[in-house]
């Protein structure tokens, strides 16, 4: 009962840059500007390479949608152990319309295509915040979702995830073929070794375009307005709870 | 008939194209096609993997060694159980061969993963190349079973190594060190003592240059020596400006007796070897100079942009920009060098000697400075140990004087310059 494992990986701006709004106001600075691969999708490769270490999965095949740099997230999947690439080609200009709604078509067609019987992805991307891929996944497929998963675990021929939501831990069993999200605490990425970055170089990355998959990225969202927070005004101090709660209430907020 | 007076004819102009081709070979280094600019940002004119590398070292320097610096300064710990990692990831034996576990990269990759490295704690990373150091002499010098018994623990740092060659009454003037090593029947017995050897008394495997003929450099042999040889002592752990998450000691040979088997190379090629792997071992330091002066000026730039006099940012001041400007020149500039070094030391280059010496003055001299300069720009604060900048200062210190001090260097360039290169 080995597994083929899918897992989806976004190249997006690392974490610790600090982000600008573009002049156009509809997105942010991306030139120049250093990318990462989204840490959720981290945990969820060494999720992948940890079924296959336990003889869970057979093979891991490592997948991300975006222009030519996007190998390069594929290549440090393949360095933590993914077996194979799949770099789905998307040109740099049309990528701010990419949507989870079309990466989750793409996913769900490489899902069969590969044969895959495991899609892990992560929950959602540091960029958009979307959270919306590996659902959508799941029921283009027809397939149970295990989504936030803290704890994964093989029974028979069934997944038992244990899941963070908003009560606490819920811990659910789903059949296989499923899709899983990985959350934070579900395990900690390994650092590629020096002798797996060179083996990764060896390891395959098929190309191939949307429309190979029968795909189309017409887009259903439109981006009104990029913005930054507003920026965080002084507080004032009260003398007592009376003219906090005045002063709440005079604000609106209560 | 045409065919030979053309070759005739020909002759003079072909000649005179041989003369123009290099005298070496220029063999393609294994990741090769970088680009040949080099910038502030050290991560440019590197190819996809190279890229990939310096990810994995800047990342477990900022994990791993970034928060604990300052304390194992403090302390004086050895960090031996993160050294571990790290070469567990592949960085005890980075440019050995692949033959007994050595990870088989290139002294350019080298160079970019202790660049990286050096950020996190630069005295261990100094360490970490030291070690490295003498994992590549053993797996390039050393026969098949010295390769295959030692190689393996110095790769993983089951084993930690040191390399004795400076003594009390002989340091720049190497080749008259006096250490000896005289034949009993198929032993040798080690008399005389090293001086300020990094990892002294805490590591376990020691690359020995001794006399064993006569007087001058190729009288001069390697030798192994295992920690708990009978005959073997430390003297006191010194107390240091820097470098202090290593330990420094006197190393004492007393009747010390080795099997003669313990030579590394041939009887006499002790001091080609240890200069071999000084030509190494100063890019590397170069590279930990490097990292620290980069650091520094990163730090030093984001704290221009937050501290403010005279209801301005530091880094509004023509003052505060014109330093950092001179100070990212010497860097990309020593960059440079270091990096061209380190290709030249790779391809086997003729002037590779002259090359490594210009890269360790100018790299160790040039960040030093720009490391002083960067702690000036923190103004009170730069002083204080709260702030990283004095760390790498005095970390940084020492690497104008060791591995040949940067007098040395000048000899070593000099005597190329004036010699008949044309």
């Amino acid at each position: 009962m080995s597994l083929r494992v899918l897992v989806g990986c976004k190249r997006v701006i690392d974490y610790a840059v600090k982000i600008r709004v573009r002049p156009d106001k509809l997105g942010v600075v991306t030139d120049g500007v250093k990318h990462s691969m989204n840490p959720f999708d981290e945990i969820a490769i060494e999720e992948a390479v940890r079924l296959k270490e336990k003889k869970i999965a057979k093979e891991v095949i490592a997948v991300s949608c975006g222009p030519t740099q996007a190998q390069e997230t594929i290549r440090t999947a393949l360095a933590m152990g993914a077996d194979r690439g799949i770099h789905v080609e998307i040109p740099a200009k049309e990528m701010e319309k990419l949507e989870p709604l079309h990466v989750s078509k793409i996913l769900a067609k490489l899902a069969e295509q590969e044969q895959a019987e495991l899609v892990i992805v992560g929950k959602q991307a540091i960029d958009d915040d979307s959270n919306a891929t590996a659902q959508m996944t799941a029921a283009l497929l027809d397939w149970p979702q295990a989504t936030f998963a803290s704890k994964l675990e093989k029974t028979d021929g069934e997944l038992e995830v244990t899941r963070e939501v908003d009560g606490g831990l819920e811990t659910i069993k789903v059949k296989l073929p499923a899709v899983v999200s990985s959350d934070l605490r579900l395990n900690e990425p390994r650092y590629a070794t020096l002798p797996n970055i060179m083996k990764a170089k060896k390891k395959k990355i098929a190309k191939m375009k949307p429309k190979d998959l029968g795909v189309d990225l017409a887009s259903h969202l439109e981006v009104v307005e990029v913005v930054d927070p507003p920026t965080r005004e002084a507080g004032i101090k009260v003398e007592d709870v009376d003219t906090l709660v005045t002063k709440l209430k005079d604000a609106g907020r209560i | 008939m045409a065919t030979r007076s053309l070759r005739v004819f020909w002759a003079p102009l072909l000649n005179t194209l041989h003369r123009c081709q290099p005298r070496h070979n220029i063999k393609t280094i294994r990741s090769s096609r970088r680009t040949l600019v080099t910038s502030i940002d050290p991560s440019h004119g590197l190819t996809e993997e190279q890229l990939a590398i310096q990810e994995l070292a800047t990342d477990f320097a900022v994990k791993e060694m970034l928060p604990n610096m300052a304390e194992w300064d403090e302390k004086e710990y050895f960090p031996v159980a993160t050294m571990r990692a790290a070469a567990a990831l592949g960085f005890g034996a980075i440019y050995a061969t692949e033959d007994f576990g050595g990870t088989g990269l290139n002294r350019l990759d080298a160079s970019i993963i202790f660049e990286a490295l050096s950020r996190g704690c630069t005295s261990t990373t100094a360490y970490i190349s030291i070690h490295n150091m003498c994992a590549w002499m053993i797996d390039h010098f050393g026969n098949p079973s010295q390769r295959e018994q030692w190689v393996p623990q110095l790769a993983s740092m089951e084993k930690f190594a040191s390399y004795c060659l400076t003594e009390p009454g002989s340091g720049s003037d190497a080749a008259s060190l006096s250490t000896s090593a005289k034949k009993d029947e198929s032993d040798l017995v080690l008399n005389g003592s090293k001086a300020f050897i990094s990892g002294g008394g805490d590591t376990d495997v020691y690359l020995v240059m001794c006399r064993t003929g006569s007087d001058g450099p190729r009288g001069i042999s390697c030798v192994l020596v295992e920690k708990g040889t009978p005959g073997l002592s430390f003297g006191k752990k010194e107390k240091k400006v820097g470098w202090n998450s290593q330990p420094t000691r006197m190393v004492i040979f007393e009747d010390c007796r080795i099997p003669a088997s313990n030579i590394i190379g041939n009887e006499g090629q002790g001091f080609n070897i240890a200069m071999k792997g000084l030509n190494g071992g100063r890019i590397n330091i170069a590279s930990c100079s490097l990292g620290a002066a980069q650091a520094s000026i990163e730090n030093a730039a984001d704290h221009a942009k937050v501290r403010k006099q005279f209801s301005k940012p530091l880094a509004n001041f023509q003052n505060t920009q014109f330093r950092l400007a001179e100070m990212s020149t010497e860097v990309v500039a020593s960059r440079l060098l270091v990096r061209n070094a380190a290709v030249a030391l790779q391809e086997n280059h003729p002037d590779t000697v002259t090359l490594c010496s210009m890269a360790k003055y100018y790299a160790t001299e040039k960040c030093f400075q720009v490391i002083n300069e960067a702690l000036q720009l923190y103004g009170g604060y730069g002083y204080l140990k709260d702030y990283p900048v004095q760390q790498y200062l005095r970390d940084c210190r020492v690497h104008m004087i060791l591995e040949g001090t940067n007098e040395v260097m000048r000899l070593l360039i000099a005597r190329h310059v004036l010699s008949d290169w044309k």
